[in-house]
């Protein structure tokens, strides 16, 4: 079980954590922020792997990437 | 005060430097300054210090914004087309308020120029030199004794207001040979400044940031204003408070009729002259201005009370003579006379110019 | 729950203010976590250019200084030498070091000057505006190049890495991008080799990043590493130009 945070007051929309998600579980969210932007949203969290591509990529660092521990 | 020992004045700059606990020179080589950092390429390795020959003088006044910023003290030197070269960096160091030694062993301009001594970057070292608002403290020493002292008076004073510091010299300064006693060595701490880069590392402190950049507009004016406060207090301690006996020389000014002015080397043509025109009847005196940025204005202030007339002399154009103008403030007339382009005036010219002012006939 | 990835600690937590997609905050993010595993905080001292990314010290939290355009290998020269336990690191952009600052960096780089060079190259002026870079390609149009950059007039994109390749002290001389994961992580790990490399003394090291600037390209962010990939990869060859200590090989 993954958890996956994003601080969307640092999400600029750049769609760059959509684009490279392995699975296709990222899209734009509808409600727009502060900023004016839709800012990226977890459409599957309970297919997340973790793998933090996402999180990695985002060069606003606004994503943070927490796995259930065994 | 150790014994006297017969130096150049180039070379007692980079004695008084180490001295004063310089351990870091970055400069490029330019005529006629040479000297200074042959010196300093061979003495600053033996107290474990550090000689870079910079690629460029623009390379070079940026490793002194390094190393200031890192909290040691530092110089560089140059001439003057090499001094134009760094005042991008100078005006940096000025905005992130760095303490720092620069000499300028001035030469004939503008452009290339020549390589004989002259005084034509007053405008340029007193109004600022680079671009913005700042100033930076310039002294002019006029003997070797005074590259040396007033060598270890820069890094007391840079350290002290947290700004560059310019020892105004010229070629005849820099080539000359005088005896001098060099000052007591100080043990300089870098970690004596908590602001400074790398500053005690091992203990875990607020980071520190050494920075020109203030790009809202209202950061900026504080931060401009802040600087014309320091600039303030600066004019304040060298025209009526602890400094005011450093900043300016005045030779027989009581009762003279006519006062010689010049800073440098000239002052000590212009010393002849007054003795010479005593001797012929003419009550001559002489302000030698040490400091040029502050302005002693204040000299010149109670000056035009007792005085006729002023005469400046300078070699350049006239650059100063706007200052004594502006000091004087129109209660007496100030006259100027130069020689450019590497002459050095005669007493004897000189000596024509007063006696044309006091027997107008 | 066991945290997977967050901000690095060396990282202030001061929103970036560049453009959506920029390169930039990656690049930052992956120095701050060399710094964190390297444990290298507290004696890391950056210098931050000019363009774009002047504003670096804002985003590290660690001692910086911001130097003129083109002089921070100077700056950082001076830094180090009064120093030499601090990490020094300096981040440029091409304008920045391959224009202007063109001196400054081949003389670091050939004084052997024990700092770590970041130099971050999407072949174009991105604060000002838009003009052409010297690492422009042949053809590419921006505000002053508007007709293509032409190299009978503007010549070649310049190779810095190759440049400074050349040069004898230097030990390692690398070029990465991140346009894909992978080479994201191939990007963070040149940046340990450098900082490792000058951690133990070892002497300059140059990373070259080749990266995007979507705005100004006029690209939208996703697209902008596609053409990168397409268009910047074949002029600037990815690899390492020097590696003396063979610390790829470690």
């Amino acid at each position: 079980m993954s958890k996956w945070v994003i601080n969307e007051n640092l999400c600029k929309g750049c769609g760059i954590c959509i684009a490279r998600c392995p699975l296709k579980i990222l899209a734009f969210a509808d409600h727009l922020t502060s900023k004016g932007v839709h800012p990226a949203a977890m459409t599957d969290e309970a297919k997340c792997t973790s793998c933090a591509i996402c999180a990695r990529s985002c060069p606003d660092v606004a994503i943070e990437i927490y796995k259930e521990e065994k | 005060m150790a014994e006297k020992v017969l130096m150049k004045g180039n070379e007692a700059i980079g004695e008084a430097a180490v001295l004063a606990g310089c351990r870091y020179y970055f400069g490029y080589p330019i005529t006629p300054q040479s000297e200074l950092p042959a010196y300093l390429s061979k003495r600053l390795p033996e107290v474990d210090g550090v000689f870079v020959q910079a690629e460029s003088e623009v390379a070079a006044i940026n490793m002194v914004y390094g190393a200031g910023s890192a909290g040691a003290r530092v110089m560089t030197s140059s001439s003057s087309p090499g001094i134009s070269l760094k005042q991008e960096g100078i005006s940096y160091i000025a905005g992130a308020e760095i303490p720092c030694l620069l000499v300028n062993v001035v030469r004939g301009g503008p452009g290339l120029g020549n390589i004989a001594p002259a005084q034509s970057d007053y405008w340029q070292a007193t109004r600022g030199g680079g671009h913005g608002d700042y100033r930076t403290l310039v002294l002019a020493p006029n003997s070797v004794q005074e590259m040396a002292d007033m060598t270890v008076a820069g890094f007391e004073f840079a350290d002290r207001f947290r700004n560059p510091v310019l020892l105004l010299s010229d070629g005849v300064l820099g080539q000359m040979m005088e005896p001098v006693s060099l000052p007591d060595p100080v043990d300089y701490d870098i970690d004596s400044k908590k602001w400074a880069l790398g500053y005690n590392s091992k203990e875990k402190h607020e980071r520190n940031l050494c920075s020109s950049i203030f790009l809202d507009v209202d950061e900026l004016e504080e931060h401009n204003w802040h600087l014309y406060q320091k600039y303030q207090v600066m004019t304040d301690l060298f025209s009526t408070g602890e400094y005011k006996d450093f900043a300016v020389e005045e030779h027989l000014c009581d009762d003279a009729e006519i006062i010689l002015v010049g800073y440098g080397i000239i002052s000590r043509i212009l010393k002849t002259v007054v003795e010479k025109c005593r001797k012929r009847g003419i009550k001559a005196g002489l302000v030698r201005p040490k400091v040029l940025w502050p302005y002693p204005a204040h000299v010149f202030e109670r000056l035009a009370k007792t005085a006729n007339q002023f005469l400046v002399v300078e070699m350049s154009c006239g650059q100063m003579v706007e200052d004594v103008k502006l000091s004087v403030n129109g209660k007496k007339p100030v006259y100027f006379f130069g020689r450019t382009g590497g002459t050095i005036p005669s007493d004897f010219e000189i000596l024509n110019e007063v006696d044309k002012l006091v027997r107008p006939d | 729950m066991k945290k997977i990835f967050s901000r690095p600690e060396s990282m202030s937590k001061k929103p970036f203010h560049y453009c959506p997609g920029c390169d930039h905050g990656v690049i930052h993010r992956l120095i701050a976590e060399v710094i964190d595993e390297l444990e290298i905080k507290n004696r890391t001292i950056g210098v931050a250019p000019v363009g774009c990314s002047v504003f670096a010290y804002d985003y590290f939290d660690v001692d910086f200084n911001q130097a003129p355009h083109g002089r921070a290998p100077a700056v950082a020269t001076g830094i180090k030498r009064v120093r030499p336990d601090s990490i020094v690191f300096t981040y440029q952009g091409d304008g920045d070091l391959a224009a202007i600052g063109t001196a400054e960096i081949i003389h670091a780089a050939n004084r052997g000057e024990n700092i770590t060079a970041v130099f971050i190259n999407n072949a174009i002026y991105g604060m000002t505006g838009g003009q052409m870079a010297p690492t422009s390609l042949i053809g590419m149009k921006t505000q002053t190049s508007p007709y293509g950059r032409d190299a009978a007039t503007a010549g070649h994109p310049i190779h810095m890495c190759e440049m400074i390749a050349t040069l004898e002290s230097p030990v390692y001389v690398t070029r990465v991008t991140i346009n894909n994961p992978a080479n994201l992580m191939k990007t963070k790990k040149a940046l340990l080799n450098a900082f490792t490399l000058q951690k133990e003394g070892k002497g300059f090291s140059f990373v070259e990043v080749v990266s995007t600037c979507p705005t100004n390209w006029g690209k939208k962010p996703t697209d902008a590493h596609k053409w990168l990939t397409e268009n910047m990869l074949p002029v600037f060859k990815l690899g390492t130009f020097k590696d003396t200590q063979g610390v790829e090989k470690s």
